[in-house]
C-alpha cells in the first residue's frame, strides 16, 4: 500500500509557483479595466480587517487556553463549545464599554495612541506572503519596509504613556520606548544576514530563495544564531514577558495601557496579540522558509508528499508553531528588569549579532558552504 | 520635653530640584492600597528620582480593625477566633501562640498528645505559607505559572485541614488547654501521601523558578539587608535568619515537641533577596523532615485537658509568650488585672509589623522594580500589620 | 543568665530602677527621667547587650491616673528576655524617643503615639500610624468612646 503510494507520489512531480500577488493583479487590470483594480483594492482592504478581527479572536483564544493549560488549569469552557465564543464576547464587552479620557490628558494623543500601534501592525500584514497566491503587495523593498514600521511602532507606545497624565503610565511609555528603539538593531541585524544570503530584499524573493532548503539550517548555524537573535529581539520588540516591563502588571499595573478602556483599549490589545503573529510571520518568512515546504535533498517522493501540503497551511502551520513558543516564553518565565535587559541589548546581543554579520558575510563571499546556497 | 507632631501632607511636599548631576526633579508615586503587588491593602509612597528610590513611606492602617481593643471585651476563648485573623496564613500558629500563653499565665499543662498534634499542624501551616509566598514572588516577577502551581499544592494540606479542622483558613482550632477537635485516624497516613507528594514538589519549583537565571539576577545582590541591621531594625523570621542571625525560636526557646524533633536552622549569609527567598525554600524541606519524624508516633491522650467552658482566669500581672510563625516572632502580651476573664490589655508582637520598618531601609538606592523583589522576599502579610 | 541575677545586674546601673513584680520574667521599673540612659547602657553594655528590641507598647491604667511603658527587650547574643517598664502621667504624657538607639523604636512608638497619644520627645517622624492624621481621639484609652463606632460596653 505504502510502495503503491510512494509510485504515485514520484509520477505526481514536485509542484511549483508562481508568485502572484493581488497588488499585481490590481496594476495589471488598472489600464484596461479600472473598477477591476479598485474592486481588487477593495478586497485587500477586507480581507485585512477580516485577518485583523479572526487572528485577533483565535489569539486570543489560543492564549487563553494555552496559558491555562499551563497552568493546570481549563481556561474558558462556558461561551460555547469550550470556550470558543469567549473572544467574541469579550469583544462585545470592549466595544460597548464607556470610553474614558483621563482629566488633564492630552485627549488628542491619548485618542491617537492606539491607532498608531495597530495601523502599523497592519501594514507589515499587508506584505507577508502567506502563500504563492494569497500575498497584497510585495514591496520592492519588503525587508527595509519591515525594519522602518517596526521603528514607527514605539510611536504608539510613548504617546500613550505620555497622553494618560498618569507617572505610572509615564514610566511605562519611557521603558517601553527604550526597549523598542535598542532591540530593534539586534532585530535588523539578524534580518540582514538572511538578506545576504539570499541576495534579495522582497520577501517573495526570500521565500523563493529557500525552495532547496530553509535558512535556519542552511545558513550553517549562522542562520541558527540569526534566528536566535531574531526571536529574543522580536519578543523585545513586541513588549512580551521576558520583556514586558512596559506593561508590568506587578508593578504598574498596566503601564502604558493602564488609562485606557473601551474600543482604544481593545486596540492595544490586539495590536499586541497581531505582532505576535506578525513577528512570528516574519520569523517563519526570513528564517523557516515561508509556504515553502520541508524538502530533503533528492528525495522525490517524500517531496513529494510534502509538496502536496497545501503552501497556505505550511505558512500558517509554522506560524502557528512560533507564536506557542512566544506563549510559552509567557508563561515560563519571569520578567527581566529594564536595565538588565538593556545590557541584554547593548552589551551581549549587539556585539554578537555584529559578529554573526561579519561571518555570515565571510562564509557568503568565501563560499565556503556545506548546503547549496 | 516637647513634641511636635506632623501630618502626612507635610512629608509630601513635592521637593525642588534634586541634587543629581542630571538635575531632575524627584516625585512621588502612590502604590496605592489598590495595587497589584500590594498583597494587601497596604500603601506605600515612594519619593522616586527617575526609576531610582530616594524614600519609602508606608502608610498603613487600612485593614486596621481595633483588635486590640476588642481583645479587651472578649474572653480569652474567644480572642482566639480574632487571631485566625490576623496573619491568616499562619492561622494555627497565631492560635497556639495566644493559648501558649494563657496557659503559661493560668498554669495549665498540657499533654504530650496535644502538644505533637499542634507541632505538626504549625509545621503542615507552614509548608502551606511559603508555598504560598513562593507562588506570589513567582508571580509578581512576572512568572505567573508558579502561582498556580503552588495553589494547587497548597489545596492538598487545605483539604487536611478541612477534614481535621472545619476550615481552610480561620482556623480557631489551637485552644488554651488543647485543641478544639480530635484528629481523624487517617490523619497520619493522609498527612504521609502529602509528603511523598510534597518533597518531589520542591524540587519541582526549584526546577521551574530557583534555577531560572532572570529570576536569579533579579534576587542575587538585590536589597541586601546586614545582620547587625537587621536584628536592629526587629526582624525576625526567615528575613534575620537570611542576613545570618540563626534566631529561630523553635531551636532557641523550644516549645510543643519541637526539641524532640531533629532539624537545621536555615541560615543565609549575604541577606539579599535571593537569601531571602532560598531560605524560605529550604524551610519548607526541614518542616517536612520534622512532620516525617513526629507523624507515626502521635502519643494518645486526652485532645483538651480543659473544660471547654471553664472560665480561664489568669492571675493579676504581665505575661509574654512568643512563637515562630511563618513569618517571624509572634508574641503575645497579657496585662490581666486578675478580675475576670478578659485581659485588661492585650498587646501582638506581630512580626509583620516590624519586618514592614526594614523596607525602609532597604530600599532606598534600588529601583521600582527591586522594590517588587524586595517587598516579596519580605513575604508581608497586611493583616498582621495593621491588626 | 537566670531571671534574678540579670535583674541585680540591671538594677545596679541605674539608681532609680525598681524591680517590677507581677510579671513573668526579670522585668524592672523606672522612671521616665532615668529611662534612656537606662536602655543605652542595657543595649550597649556586654553581659546585657541587648539589641533587640522585640516590642514596645503601653497600658493605660487609668484608675491610677497612669501609663505604664512596656518595652520587650531580647539580646540575640546571651539568650535572655527583660521587661522594663514606666510609668508616665496621663495627662501630658510624654516620654523620650528611643529611635537612635534602636531603629525600629521609630515605628513601635507612632503605633503607640496613634492609640494612646503617647509622645515622644526627640521622635523623627512622629505621626500617626493606622489613623488619619486629623482623627481626635486615641482609641486604646480606657475611657475613648465614638459614637459612630463603639457600642458602650
Amino acid at each position: 500500500m505504502t510502495l503503491a503510494w510512494l509510485k504515485i507520489m514520484a509520477v505526481v512531480g514536485q509542484p511549483t509557483w508562481e508568485v502572484v500577488t493581488v497588488a499585481d493583479r490590481a496594476s495589471a487590470s488598472l489600464e484596461s479595466r479600472w473598477y477591476v483594480a479598485v474592486a481588487y483594492m477593495i478586497v485587500a482592504l477586507v480581507a485585512v480587517a477580516a485577518m485583523v478581527v479572526a487572528l485577533g479572536m483565535g489569539l486570543i483564544y489560543g492564549e487563553r487556553k494555552i496559558a491555562a493549560h499551563f497552568q493546570c488549569r481549563m481556561g474558558p469552557m462556558r461561551v460555547g463549545y469550550h470556550g470558543i465564543l469567549q473572544s467574541v464576547a469579550d469583544t462585545i464587552k470592549l466595544l460597548l464599554k464607556e470610553d474614558i479620557v483621563p482629566a488633564r490628558a492630552d485627549r488628542v494623543l491619548h485618542l491617537l495612541a492606539p491607532f498608531l500601534t495597530l495601523v502599523v501592525t497592519i501594514l507589515i500584514l499587508g506584505v507577508i506572503p502567506y502563500s504563492p497566491l494569497m500575498q497584497l503587495a510585495d514591496v520592492s523593498i519588503g525587508v527595509l519596509y519591515l525594519t522602518a514600521l517596526s521603528g514607527l511602532s514605539v510611536l504608539g507606545l510613548l504617546l500613550g504613556g505620555w497622553s494618560s497624565n498618569n507617572k505610572w503610565s509615564l514610566l511605562g511609555g519611557m521603558r517601553a520606548a527604550a526597549q523598542v528603539i535598542s532591540y530593534e538593531i539586534t532585530a535588523t541585524l539578524a534580518l540582514l544576514v538572511v538578506t545576504m544570503f539570499s541576495g534579495t530584499l522582497t520577501l517573495s524573493g526570500i521565500v523563493q530563495s529557500q525552495a532547496q532548503g530553509w535558512w535556519v539550517w542552511r545558513a550553517h548555524g549562522v542562520g541558527v544564531l540569526s534566528m536566535a537573535l531574531f526571536i529574543v529581539a522580536a519578543t523585545a520588540e513586541i513588549n512580551r514577558t521576558p520583556f514586558d516591563i512596559p506593561e508590568g502588571e506587578s508593578e504598574l499595573t498596566g503601564g502604558f495601557h493602564t488609562e485606557y478602556s473601551g474600543l482604544r483599549f481593545a486596540f492595544f490589545f490586539l495590536a499586541e496579540f497581531i505582532n505576535m503573529f506578525v513577528v512570528s510571520a516574519i520569523t517563519v518568512t526570513l528564517f523557516l522558509g515561508g509556504w515553502m515546504p520541508f524538502r530533503i535533498g533528492d528525495w522525490e517522493s517524500f517531496n513529494n508528499l510534502m509538496g502536496l501540503i497545501p503552501p497556505s497551511l505550511w505558512f500558517f502551520g509554522k506560524s502557528a508553531v512560533m507564536v506557542f513558543v512566544m506563549m510559552w516564553f509567557r508563561w515560563t518565565f519571569p520578567r527581566m528588569r529594564v536595565d538588565q535587559l538593556m545590557r541584554l541589548e547593548w552589551k551581549i546581543l549587539l556585539p554578537l549579532g555584529f559578529c554573526n554579520l561579519v561571518v555570515a558575510a565571510v562564509v557568503i563571499l568565501s563560499k565556503w558552504y556545506f548546503f547549496p546556497v | 520635653m516637647s513634641v511636635t507632631v506632623r501630618t502626612l501632607d507635610e512629608l509630601l511636599t513635592p521637593p525642588t530640584a534634586a541634587d543629581s548631576p542630571l538635575s531632575t526633579q524627584e516625585y512621588f508615586v502612590n502604590m496605592g492600597p489598590q495595587h497589584p503587588i500590594a498583597h494587601g491593602s497596604l500603601r506605600i509612597i515612594l519619593l522616586l528620582d527617575g526609576e531610582t528610590i530616594r524614600k519609602v513611606i508606608p502608610v498603613p492602617g487600612y485593614v486596621h480593625r481595633g483588635i486590640e481593643k476588642m481583645c479587651e471585651h472578649m474572653s480569652y476563648r474567644k480572642i482566639i477566633t480574632l487571631t485566625d485573623r490576623m496573619d491568616y496564613l499562619s492561622a494555627l500558629m497565631n492560635n497556639w501562640a495566644v493559648a501558649r500563653t494563657v496557659e503559661k499565665a493560668a498554669g495549665i499543662e498540657t499533654n504530650s498528645r496535644i502538644e505533637t498534634i499542634r507541632t505538626l499542624m504549625a509545621e503542615l501551616q507552614r509548608i502551606q505559607s511559603h508555598a504560598l509566598w513562593w507562588g506570589v514572588l513567582g508571580m509578581d516577577l512576572g512568572a505567573f505559572t508558579a502561582f498556580l502551581y503552588s495553589f494547587r499544592d497548597r489545596e492538598i494540606i487545605g483539604e487536611i485541614f478541612e477534614e481535621t479542622i472545619g476550615a481552610r483558613l480561620t482556623m480557631n482550632y489551637i485552644q488554651p488547654g488543647g485543641l478544639m477537635f480530635d484528629i481523624l485516624p487517617d490523619f497520619a497516613q493522609k498527612v504521609k501521601k502529602l509528603l511523598a507528594y510534597m518533597r518531589p514538589m520542591i524540587n519541582e519549583y526549584d526546577t521551574l523558578l530557583s534555577g531560572n537565571a532572570i529570576l536569579q539576577e533579579r534576587l542575587r545582590n538585590v536589597g541586601i539587608l546586614p545582620a547587625k541591621d537587621a536584628v536592629a531594625l526587629g526582624c525576625t523570621g526567615p528575613v534575620v535568619r537570611a542576613s545570618g542571625v540563626p534566631y529561630d525560636l523553635r531551636k532557641v526557646e523550644p516549645y510543643g515537641v519541637y526539641d524532640k524533633a531533629e532539624f537545621d536552622v536555615v541560615v543565609g549569609t549575604k541577606g539579599d533577596c535571593w537569601d531571602r527567598y532560598y531560605v524560605r525554600m529550604e524551610e519548607m524541606r526541614q518542616s517536612i523532615r520534622i512532620i516525617e519524624q513526629l507523624i507515626d508516633n502521635i502519643p494518645e491522650g486526652q485532645y483538651m485537658v480543659t473544660k471547654y467552658n471553664a472560665r480561664l482566669k489568669l492571675p493579676k500581672g504581665r505575661f509574654y509568650g512568643q512563637l515562630e510563625t511563618a513569618r517571624g516572632v509572634l508574641g503575645v502580651f497579657i496585662y490581666s488585672d486578675g478580675n475576670g476573664d478578659t485581659p485588661y490589655r492585650m498587646h501582638f508582637r506581630s512580626p509583620n509589623f516590624n519586618n514592614l520598618w526594614a523596607v525602609t531601609q532597604i530600599a532606598p538606592g534600588w529601583r521600582i522594580a527591586d522594590y517588587i523583589a524586595i517587598q516579596s522576599s519580605l513575604d508581608l502579610v497586611i493583616p498582621d500589620i495593621d491588626r | 543568665m537566670d531571671t534574678e541575677a540579670l535583674e541585680k545586674l540591671v538594677m545596679g546601673l541605674e539608681a532609680q530602677c525598681r524591680k517590677r513584680e507581677q510579671a513573668d520574667r526579670a522585668a524592672v521599673d523606672v522612671p521616665v527621667s532615668a529611662l534612656e540612659p537606662l536602655m543605652r547602657k542595657l543595649r550597649n553594655e556586654d553581659p546585657l547587650s541587648f539589641d533587640l528590641l522585640l516590642d514596645h507598647t503601653a497600658i493605660d491604667h487609668i484608675h491610677e491616673g497612669l501609663f505604664e511603658m512596656v518595652y520587650l527587650l531580647y539580646s540575640t547574643r546571651h539568650g535572655h528576655h527583660l521587661m522594663v517598664t514606666c510609668e508616665i502621667p496621663r495627662m501630658d504624657s510624654i516620654a523620650p524617643t528611643l529611635s537612635d538607639l534602636w531603629p525600629i523604636a521609630h515605628w513601635q512608638e507612632r503605633e503607640v503615639f496613634d492609640l494612646f497619644g503617647i509622645g515622644y520627645d526627640g521622635h523623627p517622624d512622629l505621626r500617626r500610624l493606622f489613623l488619619e492624621d486629623g482623627w481626635k481621639g486615641y482609641p486604646l484609652r480606657k475611657g475613648y468612646t465614638d459614637p459612630d463606632m463603639l457600642e458602650p460596653a
